[in-house]
């Protein structure tokens, strides 16, 4: 299967942090290239592809991470409607007249609804509708009715089929960041064309989003000696200032900060220019955010690397990439990877 | 199925081309006389000459939508809406854009580079647009143009108990009747008019009721539902499974007290559950029906319909039910009573 096809069907599928089990089987299954897959104790997918020549080899990680940002009903109502509150971060504002997918002893489709502007008061238009005032219509008439199917404690997803816009823009969601573990597929594909002496760990990790846990326990497991962290970022859009954003299109960003390890991104970019690799550089003067936080500070110390898909309307149903970003991305790593040796990784720690 | 098909074509105020034709198609074999007229209302008609009262169903084909109005440099598309939308419920929606159905998506800035007051206000209607992909404005300009309609992408769904979740149920319910009592068998002359513009003033039906001069006309609609939390229960409106409503009196209309009298009467009758409409805001056909030549008695029956005029609107189809039996049960006594004549 394409790799932009399994991305869609990533994006379709259910897995808010620390429930990211459903998509590990369309991962692995997508992956012929690894050597070996198996999952850690905190549910991170791990690939691991065997570099070729005698040991000491260097120890690549790739990290991209499955969960997205979900809701987690808190209360079923008398007459059946759903509260909810949110795992990750959302803005109230673009809940409003979403479809979801709860999942309960079924998955149920719902509404959130909204008022109509009928019997709305004057200047209602103007304020956003709170958190806390919004609810989910599963379509019941009872609380007894709900509560057969339905549980305080389960999660719900937004529902939203990947829509194909022009050239070879996708919107979705949770492209944040199942287009970065798409990343990796792209890699691991473009590796399997070249010869690389490191071996080479594509990690899917969990609860990025509550926390960059999985990031924590699967770089404590590999010992990594440099880290690529692959997530999404600011993509440019109306409304938002160039400093702020990479363009869709353009090729990843490559980050520059405390989370970036000099000679690692000086080696990236040299990549970048030698194949001829589109990036924009992306400077982040804080370190935290993505699993490169995490990956950083594991054991006694990794140097680590982060891109940065562009992605536009972050944290909704529709974020927006260009699937060519994400390929790029892939072969640009790929390429990073096989211009690696074990010197190289040596003089990591000199500084 | 046909509310399904109904809700999923697109139909904007004076764009309601592929409703129509839907309805045409559903209609034709039942009526004996089919017709447009110039703003493109489609008037369906059964026994055109036969004796007894000019009985007309009135339901609209139009629904909310969006109307393109400007191309930015960058390629995104500028939009207002065309009817009442509320702009809070079109923050990260999916829309399909213009006669080549593009797809697009209406974007919002990521919560990351909000400051918290800014959560607060809703985006304005100025503040959101449309993102088809487009490199630029020349690359946007060769797939839209100015004046098209972005619609939402909502597929038809049964769901929860009797549910049905669907866009454009206001007014694809009020059709989906009328086409489902064309199939009666009645004396009398009877009158469907698929009405246009409803959503912008009650533009069509004026012109479609005095080309079809009736005695009287039941307006078949979708109407404002919200018994939900947060709404007290005394601006509920109307509930969503209790029997499709009655209008006593709305914005635009005062429904004739004894048509609507006896529509309650046949209720209680038939055993068919019906609820009046709790709130006098809001307009229908009834308006400019009713103000036809020298007057037309009218009675509005609707669907209760929650989260109307927003991507995702909830009904319930025993309310839908309802409304048929009801209706149907009307001109079965209408029947009895001109044959006892």
């Amino acid at each position: 299967m394409e790799i932009k096809q399994v991305l869609r069907n990533l994006s379709e599928a259910s897995g808010v942090s620390g429930h990211e089990h459903n998509l590990v089987s369309t991962i692995q299954d997508s992956c012929p290239w690894a050597d070996e897959i198996a999952c850690d104790k905190l549910g991170n997918l791990i690939m691991l592809k065997r570099g070729s020549g005698p040991e000491p080899r260097p120890k690549v990680m790739l990290a991209g991470h499955m969960d997205e940002i979900g809701l987690i009903i808190t209360k079923i109502e008398k007459d059946g409607f759903l509260r909810f509150g949110t795992i990750g971060g959302f803005d109230q504002r673009v809940l409003l007249a979403q479809e979801v997918l709860v999942h309960g002893k079924e998955p149920l489709t719902g509404v959130i609804g909204a008022k109509p502007p009928h019997i709305q008061a004057p200047g209602e238009q103007s304020k956003a509708v709170k958190m806390e005032d919004l609810f989910i219509d599963v379509g019941f008439d009872s609380q007894d009715e709900a509560a057969k199917l339905v549980r305080v404690g389960d999660l719900v997803t937004l529902k939203r089929d990947v829509v194909d816009l022009q050239g070879s823009f996708l919107a979705g969601k949770s492209f944040d960041d199942r287009a970065g573990v798409a990343a990796i597929l792209e890699c691991f594909k473009a590796l399997d064309g070249l010869s690389h002496t490191a071996d080479v760990y594509g990690v899917a990790t969990v609860q990025e989003e509550v926390g960059l846990r999985g990031a924590i326990t699967s770089t404590y497991g590999i010992v990594p000696d440099i880290g690529i962290a692959i997530d999404v970022g600011f993509g440019d859009s109306p409304g938002l200032p160039e400093s702020d954003t990479i363009k869709l299109g353009k090729g990843p960003g490559i980050a520059i900060g405390p989370h970036v390890h000099p000679k690692v991104h000086a080696r990236m970019l040299e990549t970048a220019k030698e194949w001829n690799i589109g990036y924009s550089l992306d400077p982040s003067p804080y370190p935290g955010g993505t699993d490169t936080y995490a990956i950083q500070v594991a054991r006694a110390g990794v140097a680590t690397i982060l891109l940065s898909i562009p992605l536009r309307y972050m944290h909704t149903p529709i974020e927006t990439i260009d699937y060519a970003d994400v390929k790029q991305t892939g072969r640009l790593m790929a390429l990073f990877i096989a211009g690696l040796d074990q010197e190289f990784v040596e003089g990591l720690t000199c500084f | 199925m046909l509310l399904a098909r109904l809700t999923e074509a697109n139909g904007a105020p004076g764009q309601e081309g592929d409703v129509r034709d839907l309805i045409r198609a559903e209609v034709e074999p039942h009526v004996h006389e089919i017709r447009t007229d110039a703003l493109g209302n489609l008037i369906a008609v059964k026994n055109p000459d036969a004796p007894g009262p000019r009985v007309m169903l009135a339901a609209h084909m139009d629904e909310v939508a969006l109307m393109i109005v400007g191309i930015e440099s960058n390629g995104f598309l500028k939009f207002r809406p065309i009817g009442g939308v509320d702009p809070r419920v079109l923050v990260a929606k999916s829309v399909l854009v213009g006669a080549k159905k593009i797809p697009g998506v209406i974007g919002s800035k990521p919560i990351h580079l909000q400051r918290p007051p800014e959560r607060e206000r809703a985006f304005s209607i100025q503040e959101l647009l449309i993102d088809i992909g487009a490199k630029n404005k020349e690359e946007a300009e060769g797939l839209v143009k100015l004046g098209e309609i972005a619609y939402f992408t909502t597929k038809y769904e049964e769901f929860g108990t009797g549910k049905v979740k669907a866009k454009a149920l206001d007014d694809r319910v009020g059709c989906a009747l009328a086409i489902r009592l064309l199939q009666e068998e009645v004396s009398f002359p009877l009158i469907a008019a698929f009405t246009v513009q409803e959503e912008v003033g009650l533009r069509g039906a004026g012109v479609a009721t005095y080309q079809i001069k009736p005695d009287l006309a039941l307006v078949l609609e979708g109407t404002t539902a919200s018994d939900v939390p947060g709404t007290d229960e005394h601006k509920h409106a109307t509930t969503v499974g209790a029997g499709p409503c009655i209008t006593v009196m709305d914005r635009v209309s005062i429904p004739h007290p004894p048509l609507v009298q006896e529509l309650f009467a046949i209720a209680e009758a038939e055993g068919i559950k019906v609820q009046v409409r709790r709130n006098t805001a809001g307009g229908t056909d009834a308006g400019q029906i009713q103000l036809s030549e020298e007057g037309v008695k009218v009675a509005t029956i609707a669907v209760p319909c929650r989260y109307i005029h927003s991507p995702a609107s909830v009904m319930s189809k025993h309310d839908f039910e309802g409304a048929y039996q009801l209706v149907k049960s009307y001109l079965t006594r209408l029947q009895e009573r001109e044959a006892s004549k």
